[in-house]
């Protein structure tokens, strides 16, 4: 059992900008209690920072319970820190060892430029989204919910993939940087579901078309997206976003 | 003595039975013609259910739309936090549902402080809503034999939510989300993320653009239209510790009612009972837990003051299941706020649980027994999951602990039937505006009313103002643009300029533990005007003494912050300043004057059944209180009771 009270080293990637070239900077912080969240406990350092009129680390958050996927961070070397299922807004300190130090730096991808310190853009995922991400059906277009069933065993299934909170985290703990488990979280939903069904080989032809174009690596199947994913989205959706895109490759559309 | 104005505000709601209203309003507004769209320009601000809505439905008709967040993208906006599920009036569980049904609750759970017609409109066009999101891939519950799942939720007797696990809202939202993104891929919506609505820019009365500074880069930029949205969700974090999201602020529709927007109802703040209790004073926020839980979950505090014994070691006739026994008809599930007081009237009263005394029991025992514990995990796993992660404790195993915390506004800018505020052409949807939720919204009607205002009331109304406004081209150089940037500029620069000693951070915790001891839970005439007092002083403190390093030319985080602190400190006034002149109970509203002998809330239809809607007249000066009255032509108000 871990003391209720840490004190720790911080080792945290600074940088100005876009264009600067960054670096480590090491941070003593005393007395962070056990039940703090990770990012309160970088709530804390900020206090400490400003205090001695130093600029306080820049890092991405909202909503803090673990949904919104805007919190990033690799911790110690993996994506959200070391707990499975779980966001860096989620993790906490418990986890900790009084005295050590902890190495936290932003996603690295070079499709996920720095804006600065922990801080990057992840943008390329909406343009991946905007490729194909959706049912084209307009406001007002829609028939009865119930007129279209989806069998529950199905409907399950879709809404794993549907879980993605589009974080990043896979592109992080992937040593090709590829997005392929984000892409294959929302065309896995949407083959599954008849709804995604009339645009279904565009969908899977256009958005990995377009993760390509971003930057992103390949996909080497070697699951690391899978264990670092918070949301618990499994590599059975690459796999068949694969035989979508098989199908979509052969078929014919008519 | 208040300042009130003399005139009456004009609903414009329209004339005819309830049931055709919102139809013969649809025909009597004037369309803008398909090939005119094109020729408009909309802005939306914000990405919510509200936002995100609105922003891709626009697009779909033809309008250029362009659309704001602050967040890193659209699909961040806070309403993807919302766990439990949406209403709506469908009847599939055959239970006794209808139109009617959903509006007479909703308006009841608001205790007879919202709009009737508006209301009625939000239940009509609750049912649109869920084939919209069917047919978009919104993987809603289902039964095995492919129809849609329904649960009960509170301050209802029958079931209409439809959800998708614990994380509806997530789901509600990508679903607005990627039509929106759709959108962006043809075109019609212009995407400006990390950008921060700073100012509104008005032209000869009417609302044409706005000031915003990209947070990326710290460069202020102007953009024009035809018509400014703002669906910018509540201001729950002036309290600092609320479920909201840390960015979630009232900066942009402050912005707008500092140019003459009124507010509406700020006092209506919903406290919610199911949240993890606080643990230290580094906390940054509070989680909440779904009320979903309370179908199956059982509240309850021992029966012996301050006992600490471990929950499975009190025997059944020491417990308390005390809404139970308050309330047998709703039991487990009455409203939200009468749920909270009944918590913290058993924490006063030194029945609390935990280490601190200020939480109570939220209880499985009896469900994981009756249906099995996979038949739990299946409807509320990620909930306990997330449980289980902030606490360390296993809610299959022991008893969840749970308080109150400020949850969702209902007040907001006041809005005419067509979702206009005072200042034409512009908008205000979803927990931004004041609306339909009155003193209290009931659960799973949050995203109802935001996708209502974005997807099925907004496209057909804003036609009406652009097909019947002078709209003269302007451009960036307009006085009023070139004005409405210095005044950003100059703001920015003097947070900067302050080098104080103090923190953002504190000056914020300060000002929300005054809010939320004097205008929380409870409120009463003394501890408000002492209030409203120590939010003067502290205002004055903090542009003396807050500390803001860095610049305004790059992303500067403390910097978005104390803009956004400094709105809260003169929009705190103002919601105490409201509590104080409801000499009433009501709702999300309590005032300790006026409760019933059993410690109920006390309303007061004869003077208070209107809308106070304030003006703005300089910070710190005495706000202008405008009144709409409500008219009740259908249902007649009677005391709330869940009994």
């Amino acid at each position: 059992m871990s003391t209720d009270i840490l004190n720790l080293n911080l080792r945290i990637w600074r940088q100005a900008g876009p264009t600067d070239s960054g670096g480590f900077k090491t941070y003593r912080l005393n007395g962070v209690s056990t039940h703090m969240s990770f990012l309160e406990m970088l709530d804390v350092l900020n206090e400490q920072l400003i205090a001695q009129n130093e600029e306080p680390v820049e890092f991405d958050h909202d909503c803090r319970e673990g949904i919104c996927g805007m919190c990033s961070l690799m911790i110690n070397g993996q994506a959200h820190g070391p707990d499975n299922a779980t966001t860096t807004c989620q993790l906490h300190m418990r986890r900790f060892k009084d005295g050590e130090t902890v190495t936290i730096e932003p996603w690295r991808a070079s499709a996920f430029p720095v804006l600065r310190d922990l801080v990057v853009d992840r943008s390329a995922f909406d343009r991946i989204i905007a490729a194909g991400g959706f049912v084209s059906v307009n406001t007002g277009n829609a028939p009865d919910g119930n007129a279209i069933p989806v069998p529950g065993v199905k409907q399950e299934v879709a809404m794993d993939g549907a879980a993605c909170i589009g974080c990043g985290a896979c592109v992080a703990a992937c040593k090709n940087a590829s997005a392929i488990l984000f892409v294959s979280a929302k065309v896995s939903q949407l083959a599954i579901l008849p709804q995604g069904n009339p645009e279904r080989n565009a969908r899977v032809i256009n958005m990995v078309a377009q993760m390509d174009k971003e930057g992103f690596g390949s996909c080497t199947n070697t699951s690391e997206c899978e264990a670092a994913c918070p949301a618990e989205v499994s590599v059975s959706h690459i796999a068949r976003l694969n035989r979508e895109y098989l199908r979509a490759s052969i078929l014919a559309d008519v | 003595m208040v300042r009130v104005a003399s005139d009456t505000l004009n609903s414009r709601v329209p004339d005819g039975p309830l049931q055709q209203k919102w139809d013969k309003h649809r025909f009597d507004m004037k369309l803008v013609n398909p090939a005119n769209k094109r020729k408009f320009t909309v802005i939306v601000v914000g990405t919510g259910l509200a936002g995100g809505a609105a922003a891709a439905s626009m697009g779909e008709l033809g309008y250029n739309v362009k659309s704001f967040c602050f967040q890193d993208s659209p699909r961040r906006a806070h309403s993807i936090a919302a766990q439990g599920g949406i209403n709506a009036a469908k009847n599939y569980q055959n239970d006794g549902d209808s139109i009617w049904r959903l509006f007479y609750d909703t308006l009841k759970g608001g205790d007879y402080r919202a709009r009737e017609a508006n209301v009625y409109r939000l239940a009509q066009v609750s049912n649109n809503i869920i084939d919209q999101c069917v047919a978009q891939g919104v993987p809603f519950a289902r039964e095995y034999g492919g129809t849609l799942s329904n649960r009960s939720f509170g301050g209802a007797q029958v079931s209409r939510t439809f959800y998708c696990r614990g994380q509806t809202g997530q789901q509600l939202l990508l679903g607005a989300y990627q039509a929106l993104m759709r959108q962006v891929s043809v075109g019609k919506v212009k995407l400006f993320a990390r950008r921060e609505m700073l100012e509104l820019i008005i032209v000869d009365g009417v609302a044409r653009g706005i000031v915003v500074r990209n947070l990326a880069t710290g460069q202020l930029e102007t953009h024009t239209a035809d018509a400014v949205v703002m669906a910018t969700g509540g201001y729950g974090n002036v309290y600092y510790l609320s479920t909201l999201a840390k960015g979630c602020n009232v900066t942009a529709v402050w912005r707008c009612h500092r140019r003459g927007a009124l507010f509406a109802n700020p006092c209506y703040t919903q406290i919610h009972p199911t949240c993890i209790p606080v643990t230290g004073d580094y906390q940054s926020k509070l989680t909440l837990m779904s009320e979903s839980l309370r179908n199956d979950g059982r509240v309850w505090v021992p029966t012996g003051k301050s006992d600490k014994r471990a929950p499975d070691q009190i025997p059944d006739a020491e417990r308390d299941y005390y809404l139970e026994r308050r309330y047998p008809s709703f039991g487990n599930l009455a409203p939200r706020d009468i749920s909270s007081r009944a918590a913290k009237e058993r924490c006063d009263a030194g029945y609390g649980v935990g280490e601190s005394g200020l939480s109570v029991f939220l209880d499985f025992r009896d469900a994981i027994k009756r249906d099995g514990e996979d038949a739990i995990r299946k409807k509320y796993g990620n909930l306990f999951h997330m449980y289980n992660k902030i606490t360390a404790e296993d809610p299959y195993k022991q008893p969840m602990r749970i308080f109150p915390a400020v949850h969702y506004t209902m007040g907001g800018l006041w809005v005419d039937y067509n979702l206009m505020s005072n200042i034409p052409g512009l908008y205000v949807l979803g927990e931004a505006n004041f609306s339909d939720h009155g003193a209290n919204r009931l659960g799973a009607s949050a995203l109802m009313q935001g996708l209502s205002d974005g997807y099925f009331v907004l496209p057909y109304t804003i036609s009406d103002h652009l097909a019947t406004t002078k709209l003269p081209k302007i451009a960036d150089d307009h006085p009023a643009c070139v004005q409405a940037r210095a005044d950003a500029e100059s703001r920015i620069s003097k947070l900067l300029a302050v080098q104080g000693k103090r923190t953002v951070d504190s000056f914020h915790r300060e000002l929300g533990l005054l809010l939320w001891e004097k205008c929380g839970m409870a409120r009463n005439r003394s501890g408000l005007e002492q209030v409203i007092g120590q939010i003067r002083e502290l205002r004055e403190q903090y542009w003396k003494d807050v500390r803001v390093l860095g610049s305004g030319e790059t992303l500067n985080q403390s910097l978005e912050k104390a803009g956004r602190v400094a709105d809260f400190m003169e929009f705190a006034e103002l919601l105490a300043i409201d509590a104080l002149n409801r000499e009433e109970s009501c709702g999300g509203h309590f005032r300790e004057e006026y409760q019933t002998a059993e410690g109920e809330a006390a309303r007061n239809d004869a003077d208070y059944s209107y809308v106070s809607a304030w003006g703005f007249n300089g910070a710190g000066e005495e706000p202008t209180l405008h009144k709409e009255p409500l008219v009740f032509e259908n249902v007649k108000p009677s005391t709330r009771s869940y009994k």
